[in-house]
């Protein structure tokens, strides 16, 4: 490939593990691909302008090179490519190839559907960025609109890391969906994001903190089976990016603490639930984008008995949650399971073979895991002496895919006509009303130590810095 | 095709068809006049008498005795091969008149216990040869060697396909001898090599004739056989050998052939054969059986397009060579390679080498040899046209894909032509071997535009781009650039290649897309390459080749035909096939 525009400067500009300037076909596919990325981001990324942003870099897969934080201007982030630690030894875990070297390169056999898997979980990466676009303009502080940054450079690079695999692994073919990673567009008429939740607008910053628990949960536990594939580049890809996966369920966890540390203070100090009135997010709000984001992101797994989650596993590309962990043969063609179902206006269960009810099984693991959250809220309202619980509704409450989709339960679980769900709805989800109040609350808060009155400050600064640092420089 | 014979063991056919899926036979194609078994042929003047007298324990595996003139897949090979000698050593001959050695009968088809114990496979296999046979004797006639059947006794079944192959049937009227299609009411099968389509197709017999004679185990002799169209003649005895004679002169006397012509003798191939590798003078295959893929590589050499030096060289000039050795390569692969499910086609040499030959075959066409050799390829392009198997072009540096070489590419159901070439090194694995630092060309000449017709009568280009043949259209555009030398770029702008990566893509695309291909149902696969090589309009050969045998072989694996109560496996045991009764 000759060609006239400017070579790129790949190891300097691209920090990575995988021998980029070593690598024609890699070269080729990026000089290509990173222009139009930048054209993506100066369009579809954060819409605030900013100078610089205190960001971490990822520069190595190590501890050291995982430290690497500095004001950066952020259209100069440098994204990298990172696959974590090979291993020579590993095998496959699980499925009829158990026991078999991974594979390094694709097996023809399985292009299709790997493929697919790349596409389906890189798709996800760019749309969270195009749906917080705005959500700098009405930062609570500059700790935030750091941190939210911080999530979009990496929900970049998480771009680029499944971009890498479809450039180095797939061919033309892996050229070609690369580029319509970029094509489609987050709640975009004429070609939207792959997957309906990725589509919405994220509004506003509770929304955010609520995204990125629960949505980015999701995330967790998706990478998490990509983890175990037979595919070893998808695998160490993976790996990789769980680790900042880990960062943004950090800034979502911690980002609930303190709006209902918040909301905490303003009820003792008006001595009221209705903390509305004194510029605050009042629990039974806050419970309801609870139930929103989590139902949300419960249909993210799909369906709960699953010929293709099926045919990922015992082809060997997706294992389940800590495959390695379990006990059992990792095959799974003898086993049965139980999956939800909602049969003749009852919630119950239909026993299926194993291998049909591995959607299931990570949701549950999912749902496991966001109790952790609703624990650690309830102790916060607990210490401040206020006897009310904030709860995970019934997994069956306002689903749009799978055994529950169409039925109406309420969020203790009890199944209710459809007159008397169109009557309670607006106890269980947000309102108008609702989302006006919250926008109405958000107001950008630029001045380095201050924040915004509907959330408690963050106990520690970022990388040792404190609370006050000035995280965003502006032009 | 088949039969009036002696009853099924059943125990036999049973242990016949486990042995044998068991293991496959391995399958020559070798022969000659002084090895066969089954045929005579004397020549005389311009006509040739070709003698069926099978040997009943010629079979070509064991199991069964090929009673009553009946025939396997040895006896046809034989057939072949006879045909070939025709054309080329005995080049003078001008009619051929096919008969049978024995008193009795003319031929009793296709052996029904070699059918009743035959694995699927070899049953399909084995029409398939047979058909093509029987084609490429219609395909004599057309070319002034004309084939009379001389029936001088019952000819049942493939007995009477053999002859609907001929241009003109006598039927000896003794008041006893039939022509028959007797497997429908017999054996539940159809008479699949040809027989239902040329009775209608070619004879033009009446439909509702021909349902009353495909269903009438005993069939028709005499006037009545003339009068629907059967044979053409019902000559008594007593004036047999004169009419015969007579038919053969006529047929002799309206040909064109040289008389003068000096054959050339084919003698036997080269080949050394090593775990199913194949390697000819000029074509290498090689196999590789994890992947289930096979590598075909030909290789022209230089040759000039003077016809003098094809005379002079006769089997030994490196054109006829080449289709010789492509032939034999593409049966022995089609029938001992079951599970090599993918040919990947390659050609070696310079382009120049491979105009020269274009010259030679589009300058001399009033050159017998020449003629004779163009009809060779273009059957053996058929052969490919219509083999089971993903067939996939690589075009690299090195290759000379041009003229009727491009031919071959064009068969296959896709192309991959290499953009640029090899830069580094470690790339450079070319399957052909060759060293090349020119990028690949591929070159179109008059051999696409109707020097090589497929079976549906269009050529290669004109099914790939059917309907697309108006003023500008694709097969316009392509035909203004006959000639030049099309790189990859070229090749993928005309629609010549599927895809034209360059050596950066090249090793993945081509690992994924044969991988990819290997794991994909041989059945669908079969299916879908067959209807996507056969566009456009229908002939009596592609309804042979899909239609007829496509319901055959629908047929042979129905529990009414190959099942244990089955009409095959019942036949001859006195007892009668259980049916299952539903239509579908
Ligand atoms: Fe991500
Ligand atoms: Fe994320």
């Amino acid at each position: 490939m000759t060609s006239a525009r400017p070579k790129i400067d790949f190891d300097a500009k691209i920090p990575n593990n995988v021998d980029l300037a070593g690598d024609r076909k890699l070269q080729r596919a990026l000089e290509r691909w990173q222009p139009n990325f930048l054209d993506w981001w100066a369009d579809m990324g954060p819409a605030v302008d900013t100078k610089d942003v205190y960001l971490r870099t990822a520069v190595d897969v190590g501890r050291d090179g995982w430290a690497h934080f500095d004001h950066v201007p952020m259209n100069e982030y440098r994204w990298g490519v990172f696959l974590s630690e090979h291993d020579p030894d590993r095998r496959i875990a699980f499925g009829e190839h158990k026991g078999e070297p991974v594979w390094q390169e694709v097996p023809g056999e399985y292009r299709a559907d790997l493929q697919r898997l790349i596409v389906i979980q890189g798709d996800t990466e760019p749309a969270s960025v195009e749906q917080q676009r705005f959500l700098g303009a009405t930062a609570p502080s500059l700790y935030d609109m750091r941190n939210l940054f911080q999530v979009n450079v990496e929900e970049g690079r998480h771009l680029w890391a499944m971009v890498y695999l479809l450039h180095a692994y797939f061919g033309r073919a892996g050229r070609e969906e690369a580029d319509q990673l970029l094509a489609r567009n987050s709640g975009s008429d004429d070609s939207p994001r792959i997957l309906g939740a990725f589509n919405e607008e994220t509004p506003d910053w509770l929304s955010f903190f609520m995204f990125t628990y629960f949505t980015d949960r999701d995330g967790k536990y998706q990478l998490g089976t990509l983890k175990e594939s037979g595919f070893d580049p998808l695998s160490r890809t993976c790996e990789f990016m769980l680790k900042e996966e880990a960062h943004h369920m950090f800034v979502g966890t911690t980002g609930i603490d303190r709006v209902v540390r918040r909301t905490a203070e303003l009820m003792a100090d008006h001595d009221t639930e209705e903390v509305a009135g004194a510029g605050g997010i009042p629990l039974t709000m806050i419970q309801k984008y609870i139930n929103f984001h989590y139902t949300v992101s419960l249909d993210l797994f799909g369906n709960e008995s699953s010929t293709n989650a099926a045919n990922y596993f015992t082809a060997g590309l997706k294992g389940r949650w800590q495959e390695e962990r379990r006990e059992d043969d990792h095959q799974l063609t003898d086993d049965a399971g139980h999956v939800d179902a909602y049969k003749d206006g009852q919630v119950t269960h239909n026993e299926v073979p194993a291998l049909l009810a591995l959607n299931q099984d990570l949701r549950h693991e999912y749902i496991n895991d966001c109790r952790t959250g609703l624990k650690r809220w309830n102790r916060i309202l607990a210490k401040a002496g206020i006897d009310a619980e904030l709860t995970l509704p019934h997994v069956g409450f306002n689903r749009q895919v799978g055994a529950f989709a169409g039925a109406h339960i309420t969020p203790e679980g009890r199944v209710i006509p459809e007159s008397e769900w169109m009557a309670q709805k607006d106890q269980w989800l947000p309102t108008e009303v609702d989302k006006t109040h919250v926008r109405s609350l958000m107001h950008p808060v630029l001045e380095p130590g201050k924040i915004a009155g509907w959330i408690a400050p963050p106990s520690t600064g970022i990388n040792d810095k404190p609370v006050d640092y000035e995280y965003v420089h502006f032009h | 095709m088949t039969v009036l014979e002696e009853p099924v063991n059943d125990v036999a056919a049973d242990t016949a068809e486990s042995a044998r899926s068991e293991a496959v036979p391995h399958v020559d194609f070798d022969t000659g006049p002084e090895r066969y078994r089954h045929w005579r042929f004397t020549v005389d003047g311009p006509t040739a008498w070709v003698y069926l007298d099978v040997a009943e324990d010629g079979g070509i595996v064991p199991g069964y005795e090929l009673k009553l003139n009946s025939y396997d897949l040895g006896v046809d090979i034989e057939l072949y091969d006879l045909t070939q000698r025709l054309r080329f050593e005995h080049p003078q001959v001008r009619s051929v008149v096919l008969t049978s050695g024995k008193d009795t009968n003319f031929c009793a088809g296709a052996n029904i216990r070699m059918l009743a114990g035959s694995s699927h496979p070899w049953k399909v296999n084995f029409c398939k040869f047979t058909n093509e046979t029987r084609n490429g004797i219609e395909d004599m006639t057309d070319a002034g060697q004309t084939w009379i059947a001389a029936l001088n006794g019952t000819a049942a079944g493939g007995g009477y396909e053999m002859a609907l192959a001929c241009d003109r049937i006598l039927l000896v009227d003794d008041r006893s001898s039939a022509v028959s299609l007797p497997e429908v009411p017999l054996l539940g099968v159809l008479p699949g090599t040809g027989g239902l389509t040329r009775v209608i197709d070619k004879r033009r017999v009446r439909k509702d004739r021909a349902d009353v004679f495909a269903t009438r185990s005993e069939g028709f002799g005499g006037r009545k056989a003339v009068e629907w169209k059967l044979v053409d003649e019902a000559v008594p005895r007593r004036e047999w050998d004169r009419v015969v004679a007579e038919r053969a002169a006529e047929a002799a006397g309206a040909s064109t052939r040289p008389a003068d012509a000096q054959g050339i003798s084919l003698p036997p191939l080269q080949r050394t054969e090593a775990d199913g590798a194949l390697t000819y003078d000029h074509v290498r295959v090689t196999l590789d059986r994890e992947a289930r893929t096979a590598t075909v590589v030909v290789a022209v050499p230089e040759m000039t397009d003077d016809p003098a030096a094809l005379h002079d060289q006769g089997a030994a000039h490196p054109l006829l060579a080449i289709v010789r050795e492509l032939d034999d390569a593409i049966l022995r692969l089609r029938t001992n390679e079951l599970e090599i499910g993918t040919w990947l086609l390659l050609t070696e040499g310079s382009t120049e080498h491979a105009l020269a030959a274009d010259r030679l075959l589009a300058g001399h066409q009033d050159d017998w040899l020449v003629a004779e050799t163009t009809r060779y390829l273009r059957r053996v392009l058929k052969r490919l046209d219509v083999t089971s198997r993903s067939l996939i072009a690589l075009i690299e540096p090195g290759s000379c894909f041009a003229g009727p070489f491009l031919e071959l590419a064009l068969a296959c159901d896709r192309q991959y032509m290499l953009e640029g070439t090899f830069e580094e090194d470690e790339d450079a694995t070319l399957p052909s071997g060759a060293a090349a630092e020119e990028p690949a060309v591929v070159v179109v000449t008059d051999a696409q535009f109707g020097t090589f017709p497929m079976g549906n009568g269009l050529t290669r280009l004109g099914s790939r781009f059917y309907g697309d043949d108006g003023e500008g259209g694709a097969l316009e555009t392509i035909r203004a650039r006959r000639g030049e030398e099309l790189t990859g770029g070229d090749a993928d702008d005309l629609g010549l290649v599927t895809d034209a990566p360059d050596d950066i893509d090249w090793t993945d695309e081509i690992r994924i897309l044969l991988e990819e291909r290997a794991s994909l149902s041989p059945d669908a696969l079969t299916g879908m390459e067959a209807n996507h090589r056969f566009v456009g309009p229908e002939t009596m050969e592609t309804r042979i080749f899909g239609r007829l045998t496509a319901w055959q072989n629908w047929i042979f694996i129905r529990p009414n035909a190959s099942g244990p109560e089955g009409a095959l496996r019942k036949y001859g045991t006195g007892r009668k096939a259980d049916f299952d009764q539903k239509r579908v």
